[in-house]
């Protein structure tokens, strides 16, 4: 599907640019036509497919969920109650198990953390060019189908997670306790600008590895299916065997879609966790 | 790798999501599973509680079924001792009343007896007294020879 008129170069970078709309350099609005106009747009432009779709799919996530939670029962579930405890339950097994003190909003917290980063890693699964294909009929010229491929997206999860750890440290222990918690150890009170050093590296390598861990496994995995789509235009033989090998990474990607959001929501239970303790 | 303002919306999306989450997806479904755990829990409990029921109304019963067998078996003895008290009394009874009518009729017989010989030993006594008279009419007189007549009627 690299089309007759692209590059493979071009079929990558095609596919790798996100709907930007912003303000264009010449001061009017619109949607950015190469990767370069998307630079230029700055801070202020937002990437409409990554929003369109994250919105999308949390919002089906909470339609289903509440749907199951609005005829939720004691007595006997049915598939779609029974699912979504299914659910809930692991949700609430990881949360017992690595979160050791009371908040009503952690549990709520990993089960939307979780939901949403599967359903976003989900649309890897989704043959690559189906979409954006279609949305070229209808004349948009990008989409980017997977949202946890946009850092924007993961570092925005891992963000508003980071200032939960930081609201939560400030509130359990006091900024005196957070700053001594941060200052005073692992070494002797004397050498705490080292401490400060290495704690407050700690600290923000939390949230950066949180997104990049998440993006980077998602981008990696997108563009290997952009690789194998590759082989498509290369005749019968080439593209049998690129089937063959989408087929087998996109099994294999089910483990990894699942493996991350479950990674992504361990990591924000353990970090409210370590947020709430006194002691490290 | 460029960041823009979906950073902000995504933060925003998100805070959104996870408000909703918490307040009307999460607690619902917990409060379900909870009531089903209790439901669980108490249907184990009142299982039990019926098992030990069970076992208590079993044992009270073999209770019972050994309290009635032991009161039949002395209700039994019972009755066979008075039966046999009554078979006894009645052939004591019988005995005495037996004897008494034996020993009635036997004084009975007796007095018969003795009334008949003392009629017949009158009536032998007339006979041998007329017969004599008879014989010794013609010879004898009944004054003259009233010793040895009152004599032969004494050893009759």
């Amino acid at each position: 599907m690299s089309g007759e008129a692209h590059t493979s170069g071009d079929y990558i970078k095609h596919h790798l640019q996100n709907l930007t709309f912003g303000q264009h350099s010449d001061g009017t609005w619109g949607i950015a036509h190469s990767t370069q106009e998307a630079k230029e747009m700055g801070f202020w432009a937002i990437n409409v497919d990554s929003m369109a779709f994250s919105i999308g799919l949390g919002l089906l996530f909470l339609l289903f969920f509440r749907k199951a939670a609005k005829s939720a029962t004691a007595g006997v579930p049915s598939g779609l109650q029974n699912f979504v405890e299914w659910v809930v339950e692991f949700v609430d097994g990881s949360v017992r198990g690595s979160f050791s003190h009371h908040n009503p909003l952690v549990a709520p917290l990993a089960l939307t953390v979780f939901m949403w980063v599967f359903l976003m890693n989900f649309m890897d699964l989704l043959p690559i060019d189906w979409l954006p294909w279609a949305a070229g009929l209808a004349g948009v010229p990008y989409l980017k189908v997977v949202p946890s491929t946009d850092p924007n997206v993961t570092f925005a999860l891992a963000l508003s997670v980071f200032f939960l750890v930081l609201y939560y440290s400030t509130k359990m222990k006091g900024p005196g306790g957070f700053f001594a918690e941060l200052a005073f150890q692992p070494f002797p009170k004397w050498m705490f600008p080292v401490n400060l050093l290495l704690e407050g590296v700690g600290l923000i390598a939390k949230p950066i590895s949180l997104a990049l861990r998440l993006f980077g496994n998602m981008y990696a995995g997108e563009m290997i299916f952009i690789l194998i789509a590759l082989m498509f235009g290369g005749g019968f033989l080439l593209g049998l065997f690129g089937g063959v090998l989408q087929w087998a990474w996109a099994v294999f990607h089910i483990l990894i879609i699942t493996l991350q959001a479950f990674i992504f929501m361990t990591l924000t239970i353990v970090y409210l966790d370590m947020a709430h303790s006194e002691h490290h | 790798m460029n960041f823009n303002a979906t950073l902000i919306g995504q933060s925003i999306t998100f805070v959104f999501f996870v408000w909703f989450c918490m307040k009307y997806v999460w607690p619902p479904i917990m409060n379900a599973l909870e009531a089903r755990k209790k439901q669980i829990a108490d249907g184990l409990a009142a299982a039990d509680r019926g098992k030990h029921e069970l076992e208590l109304a079993a044992k009270k019963a073999a209770d019972n079924m050994r309290d009635a067998k032991a009161q039949a078996a002395e209700v039994l003895a019972q009755a066979e001792k008075r039966a046999a008290q009554i078979v006894e009394d009645a052939k004591n009874a019988a005995k005495a009343e037996g004897d008494r009518q034996l020993a009635a009729a036997q004084a009975n017989i007796e007095m018969e007896t003795n009334r008949a010989r003392e009629s017949l030993r009158e009536q032998v006594a007339q006979l041998a007294v007329a017969g004599a008279e008879k014989i010794l009419r013609r010879e004898v007189n009944a004054q003259s020879h009233a010793d040895l007549l009152n004599q032969l009627k004494a050893e009759l």
